[in-house]
């Protein structure tokens, strides 16, 4: 399943590095996180999506406090 | 701009104005009876310049605890912070304070510069409808979010309101503007019974439609959503220098180290070599690089999104740019696809539109894209049937009408029935001959008309750096080869069958790149039976024809309003793009390396160093920003220049 989340990233490099730690969580397949539109999509497995993107947020955390991910 | 730039900004500007308090009274401080045991006291100068440092970096400082406690060391903030007190550490208070001042500047300017073009550039797309007016069956008016239309719901689109949805007039008369949609300066007449599209603007009239599609389905969403996904499909550029960043920062890092530590044992003046290391840090950020690309790319997304091109990625923009041949289909492509009567030939003694028409009176109701032809050309309506009529396979066919004989077929038919004809040669054309009661009356011309500005887009293609253009069609060799004649086109396939072009496309992709160089092949469709050939090229281009699915999912770039001469504008926008790309991380890296240098060899000091890291950023910002105003890039397209006036 792949979907979109609107969030906040305040530079271009942090975008590049919140991908980066979104894409090694088990069970992505895929993750883009989009400093010019302040858009993120990930692409995960259906079943854990949910408890998927609780540590996406949490892996955005720790590489770039500053970061907002609106998960609704 | 965000509540939390907003504080940054006043608590930036505060301490800007402290910062230059502090600094007038050092420098003059003698002067304004102030004790020089305290000016050249090292500690209390440090304090006071540790108030607008404190108040403009706490942001950064914390961010730098945290990226402590999270292991990320290369962390801009903690990079900046470790410089800065480094620089108070050996006595520059002055330049520490100012470092972090002129860092937080430049983050603010950044901020809001990309905000400015990331709003401009979604304002192009401002198409999304707000709202929809449901007609309810008592005759009321809902206003309802466009999600809330169901399909068959009547809505009402007042004078100047954008359609929400998809669907088909059932009444009223306008002129719609599909500008935003197509790039397409004039109004479309839609009347009752025309299908319109979602994101198009109403004119002058009311009109009720009939919603044929929800709104997730319409055209007006299925475009924002391929926009925004546009700008996750990266370039190879953009991959090229995230990875670079990923080295860049760890590299001077650890060269910041190196400069640190050796010289300062050899020469033991660990001041002078701990400052200049702290330079290093300053110039380690790789963010003028990362943003610049990706930012780029954006605008000329959106650059070509304003004339009705919408380009599926960054990565397509990018393969544009090299764009080496252009294979083209023929009928629907650089022609109209439609059969049409061109002239006539009557015999001696008739007139053209009684040939005309006895030839469509014998056509009767047959469905034959010639037969619809030359009854529009006669303006004869449909439902009139001839007495008889007896097809001759092949050749064409023989009717009884109103009493009379009629002939109508190709040249065989006329000489298997010894009639005595004029034979034309045209080999653009069909030749249809009519004869009636054992009498010629003429040869009627019909071919499918060739676009008009079709010559024009594939010269100003050729002006673009495109080698060669090479037309495929299924269609007779002596049309293919007329058409193609008439557009300069340089190379013809005919009679090929839709497998065959898949077949051709390769051999044109293996010859345009020996041995792996750059040259891209791009192929141009109409979308309906060519997706195999659109996904095979480097770059698939569909002609949209607003709504048609199978075209909008192929391609890669598709052209809404089916003008030809969008290519070569989309060809100088990535160009154009690429070229600003380039510019920008060869600027970036060639004064970053040059500070670097100046910075080890102690010419450059800390005030070089924060412009080399926030100046480079802004002016690559700024140069990435022009290619928004590309306006008409070939100087030919009827762009339509206050659209964001409305």
């Amino acid at each position: 399943m792949k979907k979109r989340f609107k969030c906040e990233v305040d530079c271009a490099n942090c975008a590049a590095k919140m991908e980066d730690a979104i894409k090694k969580i088990d069970g992505v397949n895929d993750a883009t996180v989009s400093f010019m539109t302040q858009k993120m999509t990930v692409d995960a497995d259906d079943d854990r999506f949910d408890e998927i993107m609780q540590k996406a947020v949490k892996a955005c955390k720790r590489v770039e406090p500053d970061c907002e991910v609106y998960l609704k | 701009m965000t509540k939390k730039w907003k504080r940054e900004r006043r608590n930036t500007i505060i301490a800007l104005a402290l910062f230059a308090v502090l600094m007038v009274l050092e420098r003059a401080g003698a002067g304004l009876g102030i004790p020089r045991s305290v000016l050249a006291n090292h500690w209390i100068i440090m304090i006071f310049y540790l108030v607008p440092y404190l108040i403009v970096g706490a942001p950064v400082l914390k961010k730098a605890v945290l990226g402590i406690v999270h292991l990320q060391m290369f962390d801009e903030s903690f990079l900046m912070t470790l410089a800065t007190i480094g620089a108070f550490a050996t006595g520059e208070n002055a330049e520490a304070c100012a470092v972090m001042l002129f860092y937080q500047v430049g983050e603010l300017f950044q901020q809001y510069a990309v905000g400015r073009s990331r709003r401009s550039i979604t304002d192009l797309m401002e198409i999304a409808p707000e709202f929809a007016h449901i007609q309810r069956e008592d005759g009321s008016l809902e206003t309802v979010d466009p999600d809330e239309v169901r399909i068959g719901d009547v809505l009402v689109v007042k004078p100047g309101e954008k359609v929400p949805v998809d669907g088909v007039i059932l009444e009223g008369d306008s002129l719609i503007d599909t500008a935003a949609l197509t790039g397409e300066s004039v109004p479309r007449r839609g009347k009752a019974g025309d299908s319109i599209i979602s994101g198009c603007i109403n004119g002058e009239g009311a009109l009720k439609i009939r919603a044929e599609k929800e709104y997730d389905d319409s055209t007006v969403a299925r475009i924002l959503e391929m926009v925004e996904e546009a700008a996750d499909k990266k370039s190879r550029t953009e991959t090229f220098i995230t990875r670079f960043a990923h080295w860049y920062t760890p590299i001077v890092v650890v060269g910041a180290l190196a400069l640190a530590l050796i010289p300062s044992i050899i020469t033991k003046d660990p001041a002078t070599w701990i400052y200049r290391a702290c330079t290093f840090l300053v110039i380690s950020c790789p963010c003028a690089l990362v943003i610049s690309v990706p930012l780029s790319f954006f605008g000329g997304i959106g650059a070509a999104s304003r004339i009705g091109v919408l380009v599926k990625g960054s990565n397509f923009l990018e393969l544009m740019a090299h764009l080496d041949t252009v294979v083209s289909d023929k009928t629907g492509t650089l022609t109209k696809g439609e059969f049409k009567v061109q002239s006539t030939e009557p015999a001696p003694g008739v007139t053209p539109q009684r040939l005309l028409e006895t030839a469509a009176r014998a056509e009767g109701l047959s469905t034959h894209p010639i037969a619809a032809s030359i009854r529009q050309a006669a303006g004869v309506s449909v439902g009139q049937n001839p007495e008889e009529t007896e097809n001759i396979s092949g050749k064409g066919l023989l009717a009884k009408v109103g009493g009379h004989a009629v002939l109508v077929g190709n040249a065989g038919l006329m000489k298997d029935y010894g009639i005595d004809f004029v034979e034309t040669k045209d080999p653009a054309s069909t030749c249809v001959y009519a004869a009636e009661d054992g009498h010629f009356l003429g040869a009627i011309l019909i071919a499918d008309a060739v676009k008009p500005e079709a010559a024009a887009a594939v010269a100003a293609m050729k002006r673009e750096g495109v080698r060669k253009v090479v037309m495929l069609t299924g269609d007779r060799k002596p049309v293919a080869d007329a058409v193609a004649e008439k557009l300069g086109v340089d190379e013809v396939w005919s009679e090929l069958l839709p497998g065959d072009k898949v077949t051709k496309v390769e051999k044109i992709l293996q010859a345009s790149r020996p041995a792996g160089g750059s040259a891209k092949v791009a192929f141009i469709g109409d979308g309906i039976n060519d997706a195999p050939v659109l996904t095979r090229a480097d770059v698939g281009i569909a002609m949209g024809s607003m709504g048609s699915d199978a075209a909008i999912e192929a391609a890669d770039i598709v052209i809404m309003d089916d003008d030809l001469r969008r290519i070569p504008a989309v060809v100088r926008i990535a160009r154009k793009t690429v070229g600003i790309s380039w510019q920008n991380i060869i600027f970036a890296l060639a004064v970053k390396v040059l500070i670097l240098i100046l910075g080890a060899l102690g010419i450059a000091n800390m005030w070089a160093a924060v412009f080399a890291d926030v100046g480079v950023a802004i002016l690559c910002i700024l140069n990435a920003m022009r290619i928004l105003a590309i306006k008409d890039p070939v100087g030919e397209i009827g762009v339509p220049a206050a659209r964001r006036a409305a």
